[in-house]
Order: structure tokens, then sequence, then C-alpha cells
């Protein structure tokens, strides 16, 4: 993958799947412990200790016409690939926690990217998930609700594509605002 | 968040809007592939210039879904149109450039672009 939003885009899709209906991602960029970590989580079906012992392990998919799933065994190697780690937790009937962390400085580090763009086509193919998005970044915090939204906007759906533009700009905006006007990475 | 009083305009737009939606089966589909391969391959941006362009030229009447993996991963982003009526046409290897023509020549002018259909690649 080019971006790690994107993986976040392919990642979030397997909480959907799993039937979540509250999913949060956090990413936290401490600069001075050299860390970038990026957390989903959900409170979906969860995985049973077999399943969640292979998905350490392999290429799973929970489909039944096809056996491998790419998903996370990709975002797990673009962890490693920058001194990092990928860990999957998960409880049945719970849910299920990927935790995955980079060195921000590597070189193989892949830039985190568009998450405005991820954000939007999630709320897209789940509308009625609860999505919360954290940005820490040197101290400061962004967050990003998508019940926050919905509260005002009650009966008019979050999916219209004026909302999703203006979901699009305010989460570029406050993202940038954070940066403190411009981003740090070239992707 | 920082224009509550943005989202609140944009609130009331859409629900003063007259209900020019048409019934269900004269709506236009479009359906992204959004599995790992479809993203991999670039189906985000893709996507992003559906929503950009369908948002400018005000085409209310046509949906964007996203769907999973169809087994046919190398020829990803592959973009489906659904024209009520007519024949459903596959689009292969998607660019934002492609999407705004698809938007332009098949959507709103009906002519399709058969170029980047997946029968074309086959010949």
């Amino acid at each position: 993958m080019q971006e790690l939003s994107l993986n976040v885009l392919d990642v979030v899709q397997n909480s959907i799947t799993a039937g979540a209906s509250r999913i949060l991602i956090e990413i936290t960029e401490d600069l001075s412990a050299n860390l970038l970590k990026i957390v989903i989580e959900d409170n979906g079906k969860g995985m049973s200790p077999e399943t969640l012992r292979r998905v350490n392990e392999q290429f799973v998919s929970s489909r039944s016409t096809r056996k491998v799933g790419m998903g996370i065994a990709l975002f797990r190697a673009a962890a490693e690939l920058a001194g990092g780690s990928l860990v999957v937790e998960s409880e049945e009937g719970r849910g299920t926690r990927v935790t995955a962390r980079f060195e921000h400085d590597n070189i193989d580090r892949v830039p985190i990217g568009e998450m405005s763009e991820t954000m939007v086509l999630l709320v897209m193919r789940a509308a009625e998930v609860d999505f919360i998005y954290r940005h820490c970044y040197n101290g400061g915090v962004y967050e990003f609700s998508t019940e926050q939204i919905k509260q005002i906007l009650e009966d008019v759906p979050i999916d219209s594509y004026e909302v999703l533009q203006y979901i699009k700009q305010e989460t570029h905006g406050g993202l940038t605002e954070l940066f403190g006007g411009v981003r740090d990475e070239i992707s | 968040m920082k224009s509550v009083e943005e989202l609140l305009a944009i609130k009331n737009k859409i629900k003063n809007q007259v209900d020019v939606r048409r019934e269900d089966d004269q709506r236009v589909r479009i359906v992204i592939g959004m599995a790992t391969c479809g993203i991999a391959a670039g189906a985000r941006p893709v996507m992003t210039a559906f929503l950009d362009e369908l948002a400018k030229r005000n085409l209310g009447h046509v949906t964007v879904s996203q769907t999973g993996c169809i087994g046919m991963c190398k020829l990803e982003p592959i973009v489906d149109v659904y024209v009520p009526g007519e024949e459903k046409v596959t689009y292969i290897k998607m660019t934002p450039e492609k999407a705004v023509r698809v938007v332009n020549d098949h959507i709103v002018n009906k002519n399709v672009v058969t170029e980047y259909t997946i029968g074309s690649s086959e010949k």
C-alpha cells in the first residue's frame, strides 16, 4: 500500500464485517519517542483463540469463497519493514484491537497519507457505525466523531454527498491545524 | 469540530431540497471494488474522483457504493456502472482521470467509454 491510511481503510473493513457498531481509530505520533502507533479497536464479534492464533501467523480470511486474506498481512509487513510490529488482540463477543507500531523516522516507514479520504469512504461504507478518529501529534489532539455529526444532522443521512464533502474538509482542516499548517511527509 | 454552523447550513439545505429523487429503479448505480486488492491498486482516489465529480455536477440521482473482491484482482480498480434499462458496464484499471470521463461521457451523455471496458481489454 502506498499510504498507511489505505491500510487503515482496508483493516477497518474487517471491523465492519465483524458487525461492530463502534470503531475507534487512534493514530499517535510521538516524535520524542520516535514512535508512530496506529490502533484500530472495535466492538464487533471478535475471534476465537484458534482464529486469533492463525491471524497472527498467516494469511487468514473469514470468507468461504477463498482461504486467504491479505489485509492484516500487508499492514504487518509495513510495520515490520519500519522497525515495528503488529499485534492483534481479540475476545469473542467483545471485539478486536489491532495495534501497529512503527519507528517514526525509519526510512522505510510508509507515509500516513490522506486520513480524511479514508474517513469519508468508511462513513460511506457503513453510515450506521459510530466512528471515532483521534490523531495525537506531539502533545496536540484532533478528534472527529460521527456520533457528534449525527446529533447535529438528526434525520438527514450522514452519507449524503454534501455531508461527505463536509467531513472531508473538516478532517483535512483539523489535521492541517494539528500539524501546524503543513504535514511533514511527502506521499 | 470547528464549523458546526456550516454543517447546520448543509443540513437545512438538504432538508429543504424539493424531493427530486427518482424512484429506485430509475437510479444510476456506480459500484467500486474496495477490497484489499482494489485499495492497493488505487481504488480510493478513483472513488474520491467519482464523489467530487458527482457533487460538482449535482448528479443526485447517481448512487455510489463499494463492493468486495470479485476475483479479478489484476484488473483492479474495477468499476461497474448500472444504468436502468441497459446492460451493466464494467470498467477496469480505473484512474481518477478515467472516472471523470466516465461521469461525463457515460452517465451524463449516455455514451459508454468503450476503450476502458473489460470487453475491449480482452480483444
